[in-house]
């Protein structure tokens, strides 16, 4: 492997573990806040158990995010040197917003987790809402500082070099509101599906059944908000990209021939040396409306841009392709969901109906890795768009791969760790969470009581 | 504002220093202590240690920030030739975050709990080694800017035998200010003893690997010892350090906890007010003789006005939050 692919690697690596936790942090301390409410409303000691039961959720995984957010400050500078030496000061802002963020949400945490019984109960539950706050307003953060990368601001770039810097300018460019939007409410798809999936799988075995069924209800309201916010703002970006990056919109689209009135491609497998798709389902005109509202506006097709500016197509196209068919099929499932909340109460407990939600655990988050495969390799031969080509910004070190060997066996190893804690933590629930579970003991351990 | 933002730079190292360090002495205290004690001394690390254990890395990641965004050329010119001793030190932050997250949240206690134990005194010892390592790498006029072979640019720059006295020595001084801290923590005599005996061992390390810091520094031509002692400021830094030991030894005899906290934390900032003065804004020199210099090397000014606001605005949010979350535990404790 060489060392620019190895780079690369190790980014995407990096980044695509990360995500998952920083959308965890992002959406978890919402759902404990909203079950922390139900208990302050109800005085229901299931709740109050669920509450406690989701905020031990939320500081393992807080702890991963920390551990691999911390690992991505180093890496920006460790692999990609150069990039970083200019783009540092320009999109550098949101990342200094964002340690504020972060550490309005470490703190927040602490009072939370620490604070049962200690402060004013509102107080206490205002800290965990704060926690959430703070993680999704610096999830917004950090993706003004991709955003710029797809849609550079804020300079002028004058033979090489980076004029008028504006940080403030590059921090409100153009992608930042769609994308920071789509991926917001892809963040509650895919944990609200995960976290609805998990409990159902507790309720179809029966166990701790009514505690359980109220964490799955929960967890579905929110999984909602993303299975129908997700087209909707996935249409907007898709919007976004056909106004500033055509070429990326035309891989996401394996689109080679520039044409008025655009097909939209439905699988197909791609052939760049013969520039065309075989196999393919094309909606005739469809593409057009999508990206310009305008049934027979014209699309710039692959052909347009010289090659060596072509990203992976295929890669980019087959990405697409994941991201759209689970987000449809999440947003089918979040139908039926809504239906049987509505007119078929008694579908909520049928096991098929359950079944539909363990199936669906792992498609958000395979959307919203395929959405960011779309983003970023749609981007490349830059690392910023139209300014700076990714294999200019590598470091100059040899033997990157054996980080990345290093670095994936981290990973591994991390994932493997945390799948087999949470797993514990269910565990467990009969005796440090349920309160109507007769193994219940009140008293835990740590100090979390 | 380039001054705010260089003081930000420098408080974030510091209080990384103090309270990340703290953090990783615990580790290292723990591992110091035998069987017998081990369960007791736990207790009490963990008790000055859990609620603020997130909040005490940001610091880090502050500073990095800072760097990359303020300086961004003394930023990557140290990426790319301290890639090694980061990773490491990374490993270090990763392995301990971890460890520690699981030896507390996990919910059932088992054979596991050994092993996360056995990651989390290892990487307690491996962070602060690469800490120290590094920042000696700084100023020891070994890192090279230009092409150069392999293992002097990627590895002599960093690894020699002053780079590692300076990390033994970052790690008693973590040592020191765990022990030190936890102290207030405890809750019986025996206890107080068992910790102030540790703090009077660790204290003896911190003294011989200091005189090893300076021994390989003269050994190496490095002006360590020009540069903490020619000026007023470093001799009356280190004298203050050094009054302030007696102080705390008094405060413990007469059991006033408190203030032992805030003179450990002050005899750090001496430390590091004593090695940091003379160079003040030159902080990385190089083997050709040049230096890096955070005024010469600084971004552009738009960034760097908007980058001290955003510091400034950003510690009015959080620090009476900070204080109130250490302060709401402190008072728990009693
Ligand atoms: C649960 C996850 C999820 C789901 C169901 C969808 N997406 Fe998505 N998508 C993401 C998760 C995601 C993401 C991971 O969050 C991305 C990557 C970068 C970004 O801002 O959001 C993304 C990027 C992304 C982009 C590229 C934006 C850019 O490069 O600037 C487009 C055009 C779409 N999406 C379009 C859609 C459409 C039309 C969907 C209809 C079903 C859709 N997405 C569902
Ligand atoms: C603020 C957010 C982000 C920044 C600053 C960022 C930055 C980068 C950089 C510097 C690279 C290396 C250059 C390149 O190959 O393009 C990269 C690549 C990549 N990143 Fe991002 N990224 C961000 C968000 C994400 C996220 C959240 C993902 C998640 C899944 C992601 C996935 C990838 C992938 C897959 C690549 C490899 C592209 C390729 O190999 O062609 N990025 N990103
Ligand atoms: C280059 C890209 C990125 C860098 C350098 C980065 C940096 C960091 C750092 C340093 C932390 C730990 C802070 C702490 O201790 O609380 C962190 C956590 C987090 N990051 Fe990232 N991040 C990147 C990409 C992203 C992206 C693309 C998102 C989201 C959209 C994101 C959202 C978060 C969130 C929500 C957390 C909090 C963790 C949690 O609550 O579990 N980050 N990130």
């Amino acid at each position: 492997m060489d060392d620019f692919l190895a780079a690369r690697a190790q980014m995407a690596l990096s980044l695509g573990f990360h995500i998952i936790f920083a959308c965890v942090g992002m959406v978890m301390p919402f759902l404990m806040a909203f079950s922390h409410w139900k208990y302050l409303k109800t005085k229901d000691p299931v709740y109050k158990g669920l509450t406690k039961a989701w905020s031990k959720g939320v500081a393992i995984l807080f702890a991963t995010g920390a551990v691999s957010g911390t690992m991505l400050s180093f890496e920006l500078g460790l692999l990609w040197p150069e990039f970083m030496k200019h783009a540092g000061p320009i999109f550098g802002m949101p990342f200094s917003l964002e340690g504020t963020a972060f550490f309005i949400e470490a703190i927040a945490l602490g009072f939370f987790l620490y604070g049962w019984e200690k402060f004013n109960k509102w107080f206490h539950w205002f800290c965990g809402f704060l926690v959430g706050l703070s993680g999704l307003a610096s999830g917004i953060l950090v993706v003004a500082a991709n955003s710029w990368m797809n849609s550079p601001s804020g300079f002028d770039y004058i033979n090489g070099e980076y004029l008028n810097i504006d940080p403030i300018k590059a921090l409100f460019n153009d992608a930042w509101l769609p994308q920071a939007f789509h991926m917001t409410v892809a963040a509650f798809c895919a944990t609200g599906f995960a976290v609805a999936g998990v409990h159902a799988f507790y309720v179809l075995k029966n166990k701790n059944r009514v505690f359980h069924f109220k964490a799955f209800r929960i967890a579905a309201g929110f999984a909602l908000i993303g299975a129908f916010g997700a087209p909707i703002s996935g249409d907007i970006a898709a919007k976004s990209v056909a106004v500033r990056q055509p070429i990326k919109l035309a891989a996401m689209e394996a689109h080679f021939e520039t044409e008025k009135g655009a097909a939209f491609v439905l699988g197909g497998i791609p052939d760049v040396e013969k520039e065309e798709v075989t196999h393919a389902i094309k909606v005739p005109k469809v593409l057009s409306f999508l990206a310009f509202n305008d049934f027979d506006a014209e699309v710039r097709g692959l052909k347009e841009f010289p090659k060596d500016e072509w990203p992976p197509v295929a890669v980019t196209h087959y990405a697409f392709q994941v991201m759209i068919f689970f987000g449809m099929v999440m947003m089918a499932i979040g139908a039926i969901y809504l239906y049987a909340h509505f007119f078929k109460k008694d579908w909520l407990t049928k096991r098929w109906f359950l079944r539909l939600f363990i199936v669906a655990i792992p498609f958000g988050y395979i959307a919203l890795e395929a959405g960011w495969t779309v983003t970023e390799v749609g981007r490349q031969p830059w690392i910023i768009y139209g300014i700076m080509r990714t294999a200019d910004a590598v470091t100059p070190m040899p033997g990157i791969q054996y980080s990345f060997y290093f670095f994936t066996a981290i990973f591994v190893s991390l994932a493997l760790v945390i799948l087999f804690l949470l797993k514990r933590q269910i565990k467990m629930v009969p005796k440090l969470y349920d309160p109507t579970d007769p193994l219940f003991e009140a008293k835990e351990k740590g100090g979390v009581a | 504002m380039i001054y705010v933002v260089i003081g930000f730079l420098w408080l974030s190292i510091c209080l990384y220093l103090i309270f990340g360090g703290s953090d990783f002495g615990a580790g290292i205290i723990e591992l110091m202590t035998n069987k017998k004690d081990r369960a007791k001394i736990q207790g009490v690390m963990y008790e000055s240690m859990a609620p603020v254990w997130e909040a005490n890395h940001m610091w880090l990641i502050i500073a990095i920030v800072i760097m990359f965004v303020g300086f961004p050329v003394v930023y990557s010119t140290l990426s790319i030739s301290l890639h090694i001793p980061f990773v490491l030190m990374l490993v270090g932050i990763i392995a301990r975050g971890t460890a520690f997250t699981f030896l507390h949240y996990d919910a059932v206690e088992d054979r596991w709990q050994k092993l996360y134990t056995q990651i989390f005194y290892f990487s307690s010892l491996l962070t602060p080694f690469f800490l120290g390592v590094i920042a000696a790498s700084t100023i020891s006029h070994k890192l090279i800017a230009e092409e150069a072979p392999f293992p002097d640019k990627y590895i002599f720059s960093w690894l020699n035998w002053f780079g590692v006295s300076v990390g033994l020595f970052t790690i008693s001084i973590c040592a020191y200010l765990a022990s030190i801290f936890a102290l207030r923590e405890t809750r019986n005599d025996h206890e107080l003893a068992i910790l102030v005996r540790k703090a009077k061992k660790v204290m003896v390390y911190v003294v011989i690997s200091g005189a090893l810091v300076f021994l390989n520094a003269y050994l190496e031509k490095i002006p360590l010892f020009t540069l903490v002692f020619s000026g007023a400021i470093g001799i009356v830094a280190i004298l203050l350090a050094t009054v302030a030991l007696g102080v705390i030894f008094y405060c413990i005899k007469r059991r006033m906890l408190l203030p032992v906290r805030f003179l450990a934390g002050f005899q750090v900032v001496m430390i590091l007010v004593a090695a940091t003065y003379t160079n003040n804004t030159n902080i990385v020199f190089l083997s050709n003789g040049n230096h890096l210099s955070l005024l010469e090397h600084m971004a552009a000014p738009k960034t760097i006005e908007v980058l001290g606001w955003a510091l400034v605005l950003g510690s009015i949010f959080i620090l009476p939050f900070l204080f109130y979350l250490l302060y709401s535990f402190t008072k728990r404790s009693k």
